[in-house]
């Protein structure tokens, strides 16, 4: 292919050496630098640790569709101590809700999603050998290891795991008084958290030093794939932001431990009054959603990156309005900052500062409409061809869709009164957040595997894996706005203490029903991933034909990429059925004709 | 049993599908069929799928909308609450339009625009007036959302008159109390270091004070000769130190809060806060007057609850060390609600708590009774025959503790002070 021999200069070339020296086992799959196996550490670890949460899920929707029945599947993880004749006990009820939910936004959502696309994608798509720090790219994928680590080995402590939610409002999270998952669980909660910002933070300077520092040469920042864009953005809100969770962290530890009243006052818990006094609850939640609204958009950007490219390289035709789509992701990024007070209307705020958020919040939902209506348009009178990845990307444009108009209703303040803290609230966040980035991620998976392991899943099990989790999570997730807005709240063990939720209780065997399955067709796409790793037919170059610098690069993974210099690059990435081209798609490499416009 | 079994056929199944794909698989590479090359009758299936899709969503959707729709909220019970369904209802107007369309375009395209190899993507990379339109369009519409919002938001929000009667909930792991003001139609002030069971609420008055130091006092001497006078070991010495020096600071505190009682009483005669607490009604029995505005007043003894009355559409949360409030207006009676609305003998208004509390959250409830005017005067005047009452208290063992060892200067105790009495 003439474009493959067109070439950097020597300069790029640098690097180049040390292809063919060996490496052991330690430093090839281990303790490795290289930014391609690290991203495989991460995406292996997120999938153990979303099978941990899953099955959380189950034994808690277990609860929820048969109160107090016994379960042997209960029994079977939980034991007699948490699941005496397989009944969920109370307490580890919230155990379980609060790790999921750790786990989830956490550890698979930030971690898993961010840590194995930006470290796969980065360096390929920006023309890279490496990231810019191999060595801090290492610490960061094993600090993320020791802090899921940690977090594992929380279940398995005295009173339980952390239990207050996964977002550990004080006073609850921090007196073990309060409840026995405030004891040593809610003390490795933190130190795991610690250590995971810490991997993130290693992470995400890495991100942004080396899209900004080591580009090829032509690749503008005009130039640069979405995919890239939208990890920029969210490496850059992570920096931002995490700190900020973990003064918040310190603050708590320092109150549960050396006494110290950063959260609490005038308490009087198990027969005593406390000596705090001066603090303010209410701080925690300003630092903690000063992170957490942003860290929602730090799990859905990657997402929407991913999506943006593979709807585009699928419906063979450029995304539309790329400028429109960076303005949009800026735009979101920054609003992102100024909206975190619409998690606290009903916490006794002074309603002005609540009509402010209100104002903030409603302005985030234009670059979010500007983003769905982009999507759709690019699919109009597009070539669309159904690969499983673009299966999940069509799928999160319609996630993305239904929760983004859910969070209009929580965001008008004199609505979320009676819409806070119910069913309503878990069913927006799981269908935009956790729907939406869940999507991403599989789309990704499906779309670079062949990058990642030089090998092809099986599509006709990506299908079955896409049309029933697509399903189920509808199932699963819809219904929860009608159980909410019927008053129920969240974060109940059961609704059988009286008599109110009754006509809407029957849902929630419905919801359990589609949650088992769900599940299982997660098991289907775990069993193709590690099949396919093995086994898998073997892929070839550019399997999707796809534009960007990624396919340049020969199927086996080698140190520094790509075995000559560094291609140059020479247009945009979506040069997609543009006319008077042979082909469908023109590589990133390939020079432009002598009277061509660039798009 | 049963579960069992269809735990075992999905199992299998699963097992067939796997099969299935790898006889595929098999099969695919004899006809030298790669994985990468989407046949056109997969795309086709998709495509069929995409456009099949919507109908079981929109399907779905409108089922749980017949289906529920009796079981949803009845009619707000609050004259907030009927604004703000008014307003819940026009944005679902604008929003379920939004969501219509927006996924049928969606699933219509994906559909329809299936690959052929003959044909070629349409060249469109953007369209600047499009994007123009597509951002103002939103904002136009969200503006409105916007004005009507914060229209009502700022009704709501605004307290109802001093005047107003001010009731108080106060929440604890894992039950409501709720206080009235009593005869004088204040509440009086509060201090946390006061609560004991003859004072759930720790009410500060002059007697409630002297009782609590009383008992702080007796289990310093309690602590005092065990320490003094019995052998203990050392861990249990430390421990009965620490108890000690615990004591000992609480009742400088409650000293020095009576301080600052005298002097505000003093200052201020009956307008002091600490004049008011003595006719206030601690009780289990939740009763508001219909058509009258009232204040809530939400408070935590241990760590953040949240009031939630669903048929009011109230919600506030109870934030230990902080005195947060929201007003209602009950517009229809417990018994109309029972013999019009619901139809159901049994109906109650229910007051939930709805913030993650422990074990019980999910239990911590209290039933709310609407009744009208006439009957709220009688009950209230039945209720403040029995105020808040602690027992005098019991005359301590004088001894070697004197009061005024202690002097710190308490700031919580005189903002207490400053807001209980509004
Ligand atoms: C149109 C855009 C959106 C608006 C206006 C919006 C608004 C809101 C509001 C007001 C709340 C607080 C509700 C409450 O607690 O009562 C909320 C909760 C939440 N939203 Fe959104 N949202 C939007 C999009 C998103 C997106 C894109 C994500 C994630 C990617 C997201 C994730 C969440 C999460 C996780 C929560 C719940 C947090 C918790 O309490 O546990 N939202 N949203
Ligand atoms: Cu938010
Ligand atoms: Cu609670």
């Amino acid at each position: 292919m003439g474009a493959h021999a067109h070439t950097a200069h020597a300069d790029h070339g640098a690097g180049h050496q040390h292809h063919h020296h060996e490496e052991s086992f330690v430093s090839k799959y281990v303790f490795s630098q290289d930014h391609k196996m690290i991203g495989k550490q991460f995406l292996v670890t997120a999938i153990i640790m979303a099978w941990i949460a899953v099955i959380m899920s189950l034994i808690f929707r277990l609860q929820l569709a048969w109160p107090n029945e016994g379960f042997a599947f209960s029994n079977f993880f939980l034991g007699d101590k948490w699941a005496p004749g397989g009944v969920l006990d109370s307490n580890m009820y919230l155990a379980l809700v609060t790790i999921h939910g750790t786990i989830m936004v956490f550890f698979v959502l930030t971690g898993g999603l961010s840590g194995t696309f930006a470290n796969l994608l980065i360096p390929l798509q920006v023309g890279a050998r490496d990231m810019a720090s191999g060595f801090i790219n290492m610490l960061s994928y094993w600090f993320f290891f020791m802090s899921s680590v940690i977090m594992v080995c929380s279940l398995f402590v005295e009173g339980g795991p952390a239990s207050a939610g996964w977002t550990i409002y004080p006073p609850l999270s921090a007196l073990p008084q309060a409840m026995p998952g405030s004891g040593t669980g809610m003390t490795l909660w933190l130190v795991s958290m610690t250590l995971f910002i810490a991997s993130s933070l290693m992470g995400g300077l890495n991100y942004v030093v080396t899209i900004l520092n080591l580009r090829t040469k032509g690749m503008k920042m005009t130039r640069l794939p979405l995919t890239i864009w939208a990890i920029f953005l969210t490496a850059v809100l992570g920096i931002l932001s995490f700190p900020v969770l973990l003064s918040a962290a310190l603050l708590l530890l320092l109150d549960r431990t050396v006494g110290t009243s950063f959260y609490l006052s005038d308490i009087h818990i198990a027969g005593e009054a406390l000596e705090n006094t001066g603090g303010s609850p209410i701080l925690f939640q300003h630092l903690f959603w000063f992170l957490g609204h942003p860290e929602v958009y730090i799990v859905l950007l990657p997402a929407l990156g991913i999506t943006s490219e593979i709807i585009s390289t699928n419906a063979r035709k450029p995304i539309f309005g790329y400028r429109a789509m960076i303005g949009s992701i800026l735009a979101i990024g920054f609003l992102s900052f100024i909206v975190w007070g619409h998690h606290m209307f009903v916490t006794g705020m002074n309603p002005f500062l609540g009509s402010v958020f209100v104002f903030t919040t409603l302005l985030i939902a234009i670059p979010s409409a500007v983003k769905v209506f982009n999507y759709i348009t690019t699919l109009w009178r597009g070539n669309i061809v159904f690969t499983p990845a673009m299966l999940f990307s069509i799928g999160l444009v319609a996630t993305f869709i239904a929760g983004g108009l859910t969070g209009i209703i929580l965001a008008d303040s004199a609505l979320d009164i009676h819409v806070h803290d119910t069913y309503f609230v878990v069913a927006h966040f799981h269908i935009v957040m956790g729907m939406s980035a869940i999507f991403g991620m599989f789309a990704g998976i499906y779309h670079w595997f062949p990058k990642m392991y030089g090998k092809m899943m099986n599509t006709k099990l990506g299908y079955a894996h896409f049309w029933v989790t697509f399903v189920c999570a509808f199932g699963v997730f819809f219904p929860m706005h009608f159980i909410g807005l019927a008053g129920a709240p969240r974060r109940y063990y059961s609704y059988t203490e009286f008599t109110m939720f009754d006509g809407v209780v029957d849902l929630n065997v419905l919801v359990t029903f589609f949650a088992i399955t769900g599940a299982l067709a997660q098991v289907v796409f775990t069993y193709n991933f590690f099949y396919s790793v093995f086994r898998g037919p073997k892929a070839v170059q550019n399997p999707w034909r796809s534009n960007t610098l990624e396919w340049t690069t020969p199927v086996e993974h080698l140190h520094g990429n790509w075995p000559g210099p560094i291609p140059v690059v020479h247009r945009w990435p979506y040069d997609y059925s543009k006319p008077g081209k042979p082909e469908d798609w023109v590589s990133q490499i390939t020079p432009l004709d002598p009277d061509e416009e660039e798009h | 049993m049963t579960k069992l079994l269809i735990l075992i056929v999905v199992v299998l199944g699963i097992l067939a599908v796997a099969q299935l794909a790898r006889v595929y698989e098999l099969t695919s590479k004899l006809r030298g069929k790669r994985e990468e090359d989407i046949s056109p009758a997969d795309n086709r299936m998709n495509a069929t799928l995409m456009w099949l899709f919507p109908f079981a969503y929109f399907g779905f959707f409108l089922w749980l909308v017949l289906a529920y729709k009796d079981k949803m909220l009845p009619l707000a019970a609050s004259t907030q609450g009927v604004e703000t369904d008014w307003l819940m209802n026009f944005n679902w107007a604008i929003l379920i339009v939004v969501f219509v369309i927006t996924n049928a375009l969606l699933f219509y395209f994906a559909g329809k625009y299936v690959f052929s190899k003959d044909r070629r993507a349409h060249w469109q990379p953007h369209d600047n007036r499009l994007e123009l339109a597509w951002t103002i369009a939103p904002a136009i519409v969200l503006a409105v959302i916007i004005i009507y919002g914060l229209n009502s938001w700022n009704r709501i929000t605004t307290l109802a008159s001093p005047d107003a009667m001010r009731i108080e909930l106060y929440a604890r792991q894992f039950d409501w109390t709720v206080r009235y003001p009593g005869a004088d139609g204040v509440l009086g002030a509060t201090d946390y270091r006061l609560i004991n069971g003859n004072n759930p609420l720790g009410i500060v008055t002059p007697q409630a004070l002297e009782a609590r130091l009383a008992e702080l006092k007796l289990e310093e001497h309690a602590t005092d000769s065990l320490l003094h006078h019995t052998v203990q070991p050392a861990s249990k010495v430390l421990e009965l130190e620490e108890r000690l020096g615990y004591l000992g600071r609480m009742r400088a505190r409650l000293v020095n809060l009576r301080n600052v009682m005298d002097q505000d009483m003093k200052a201020n005669g009956d307008a002091s806060a600490y004049a008011h607490g003595a006719d206030d009604v601690v009780t289990k029995e939740f009763m508001l007057p219909v058509h009258e505005e009232v204040n809530l007043q939400i408070r935590s003894q241990d760590i953040i609850h949240s009031a939630f009355l669903p048929h009011l559409r109230v919600q506030m949360n109870a934030v230990p060390g902080m005195t947060t409030v929201i007003k209602v207006t009950p517009s229809i009676t417990s018994d109309s609600m029972r013999t019009h609305v619901m139809k159901d003998p049994n109906f109650n208004f229910i007051l939930l708590c709805n913030k993650i509390c422990g074990a019980s959250h999910y239990n911590m409830q209290l039933p709310l009774t609407v009744v009208t005017g006439n009957e709220f005067v009688a009950w209230a005047k039945e209720a403040n025959k029995k105020p808040f009452e602690v027992p005098a208290a019991s005359p301590a063992p004088e001894a070697a503790l004197p009061d005024s060892a202690v002097n710190i200067v308490d700031s919580t105790s005189m903002a207490q002070a400053a807001t209980a009495g509004h």
